[in-house]
């Protein structure tokens, strides 16, 4: 008996590769367009991926433990409730809590560069009594000058927030810049970075505590509380931070995470995220009709050599096989191509905003995936076609 | 025996249809070398088609080396065709930007033989037929008749059975045709069995047989009317 016609698969792949490079050009531009599409999508996501990798890094460095208490609404006016004077010292007492400091709005104090300033221009500055230990309780840091230290507390000196600085006009904070704090003259000692756990300070022109109560009629009583503790105490600390700032009346204190918020934006991106993918996507799929109607038009133009090859022993599915290959072949070249230009371009994009570049590896397995799937899809009508053909008709096509 | 037809009869369909071969019976023996000879139409390429078993025959029985083809799935058809059935074409069909060597090696493509194997049986083989100093000439920097020899080699690479040579002088001028139908009569006299297809009666007379065909029909044969044939 005749053994039967076999085709190695080492062998398979070469025909595949030959049939490809025999027409460099259109093998180039057909790869392009699902090069395209997978580019794009791992695109996408590599961007994504690193902006929730820059957070990440931001909320690790920052740390996710603080919690900040506000007073709510009296229960059964409606009206802005208040915090009670000696929270601080209260919050400090529970057994967990590593680091506890307030703020306190000074309402009617508003700030002005120079009293010749027109009373209305207020730069949506806030006033704020600020206790000496507030920027190790929410990280934050000073940009140039110094912080309010005890001594300075007492005096007439004053730091502000990123955006108060900007909106002000201060760029010195060597103690000869003054500016114009509840109808005082308040010298700027320090300027602070922005701080993304507690972003109400950015606004902020922060006095010493004795300071504010002595010249601005400041009440004492805080607007914020500050706090941090273990990670894994965080819940717990949570639960009992109502009755421990206000024993009276817990139901009018609001406790929040302010990193919660900043995990949130992440989340808010994934829409945006998952259209563009989706059109990514869409891409794809038209490389991938290109990548069709190249092996559509290859079968027509090989037909002779689709006779030949069965002249030489080959059966219908080493045909098929052939066709699928280049078809495969064909996208997974634009699926490389595309994955490589996807993860220069997050790079660049990365490197440009100063984030970390992060490309999930699952992201090159999907990759991988879709181009496989394409590839085959696209070739599979024409490689059944070519193993259709009737090997004498295919050599009488000359 | 090599190739036996009994009462084959094909007809394509159509409007009307035509019938390409009407129960033609032939005889082809081990060592022959025999031309099958018509003008254009007369159904010698459908003979051509049903003793390579790229067709198959509507009526009757084709044995092809020891096997009944109307029984054998096209699998088996393909397998006996990379075996044992060798194809020379009038236009070569070599493939372009791929040297002799290679051209040659892939008439073992789908015997499932590793490619240094078929490589140095092509190297055999191109120097059987006379081309061993072209083994690495791309077929553009072939003569006509060199690149005849090459697809010759490539029916021969495997040691067929038959080879079956449809029109092989064709597409080229007589000095090379003269060369191809010189190296057919040296391959027959080392033992290969060949059916050369021709409209060219001074090929066809160069050929120890002769069979004659016309609207479909045997309208003679050397060996019917001979039936003793040397081979």
């Amino acid at each position: 008996m005749t053994p039967p016609s076999r085709l190695r698969s080492r062998d398979a792949l070469r025909v595949a590769g030959a049939g490809l490079a025999a027409r460099p050009l259109r093998m180039v531009l057909a790869a392009l367009g699902i090069a395209v599409g997978i580019a794009a999508m791992v695109t996408v996501v590599g961007i994504s991926a690193s902006s929730r990798e820059e957070i990440d890094q931001r909320l690790r460095a920052l740390g996710t433990n603080l919690l900040t208490v506000e007073p709510g609404e009296t229960l059964m006016t409606g009206e802005p409730a208040k915090l009670p004077q000696q929270g601080v010292d209260m919050v400090a007492r529970i057994g967990s809590v590593t680091s506890v400091s307030a703020v306190g709005a000074v309402g009617d104090a508003l700030v002005y560069r120079s009293d010749r300033i027109d009373p209305g221009r207020t730069n949506g500055i806030t006033t704020m009594a600020a206790r000496p230990d507030l920027l190790a309780a929410v990280s934050g840091e000073i940009d140039s000058g110094r912080w309010l230290d005890d001594a300075l507390a007492a005096y007439p000196t004053v730091v502000l927030g990123a955006t108060a600085a900007e909106r002000l006009g201060v760029a010195r904070t060597d103690a000869t810049v003054t500016v114009w704090l509840g109808e005082q003259w308040f010298v700027v000692v320090g300027v602070l970075e922005p701080a993304p756990l507690a972003p109400e300070l950015d606004a902020a022109a922060l006095v010493g505590w004795p300071i504010a109560q002595e010249l601005l009629g400041y009440e004492g009583a805080p607007t914020r509380l500050y706090e941090r503790s273990p990670e894994d105490r965080v819940d717990d600390v949570r639960a009992v931070l109502p009755v421990t700032v206000n024993p009276e009346n817990p139901e009018e204190v609001n406790v929040s995470r302010p990193s919660d918020a900043l995990a949130a934006q992440t989340a808010t991106d994934e829409t945006l995220v998952s259209l563009l993918l989706a059109l990514g996507g869409v891409a794809l799929l038209v490389g991938g009709i290109g990548v069709a109607n190249t092996m559509v038009i290859a079968v027509l133009e090989r037909r002779v050599e689709v006779g030949l090859r069965r002249a030489l022993g080959a059966t219908r599915a080493h045909i098929r096989i052939q066709f699928l290959g280049e078809s495969v072949l064909l996208a997974g070249l634009g699926g490389i191509g595309g994955a490589i230009l996807g993860g220069i371009v997050t790079a660049i994009f990365a490197a440009s905003r100063d984030w970390p570049f992060a490309l999930p590896a699952w992201v090159l397995g999907g990759a991988a995936a879709a181009t496989i799937l394409v590839g085959a899809l696209a070739g599979a009508y024409p490689a059944a076609r070519a193993a259709r053909m009737s090997p004498t008709a295919a050599l009488a096509a000359m | 025996m090599v190739a036996a037809l009994r009462g084959v009869t094909r007809t394509y369909p159509g409007r009307p249809p035509v019938c390409a071969l009407q129960a033609v019976d032939l005889c082809i023996e081990r060592g022959e070398l025999v031309g099958i000879v018509g003008p254009s139409g007369s159904g010698k390429t459908t003979m051509l088609n049903i003793l390579g078993t790229l067709d198959r025959a509507d009526a009757g029985t084709v044995r092809i080396a020891g096997h009944d083809v109307g029984t054998l799935t096209d699998r088996q058809l393909s397998a006996l065709r990379a075996h044992r059935i060798g194809f020379v074409f009038q236009q070569f069909f070599l493939s372009p930007g791929v040297s002799a060597l290679d051209n040659v090696a892939d008439g073992l493509l789908y015997t499932g033989l590793p490619l240094a194997d078929r490589r140095r049986r092509a190297e055999q083989t191109l120097a059987r037929v006379g081309l061993a100093d072209r083994a690495h000439h791309r077929p553009h920097e072939l003569s006509g008749g060199q690149g005849q020899r090459v697809a010759v080699a490539r029916a021969l690479v495997g040691h067929p059975a038959i080879l079956l040579a449809d029109e092989p002088t064709g597409a080229l001028d007589s000095e090379s045709s003269a060369d191809v139908v010189v190296l057919l009569h040296e391959l027959h006299q080392s033992g290969t069995t060949i059916v050369v297809i021709t409209h060219d009666h001074e090929v066809a007379d160069m050929l120890p047989r002769q069979v004659h065909i016309r609207d479909g029909r045997i309208t003679a044969d050397d060996a019917v009317s001979m039936p003793r044939v040397a081979g």
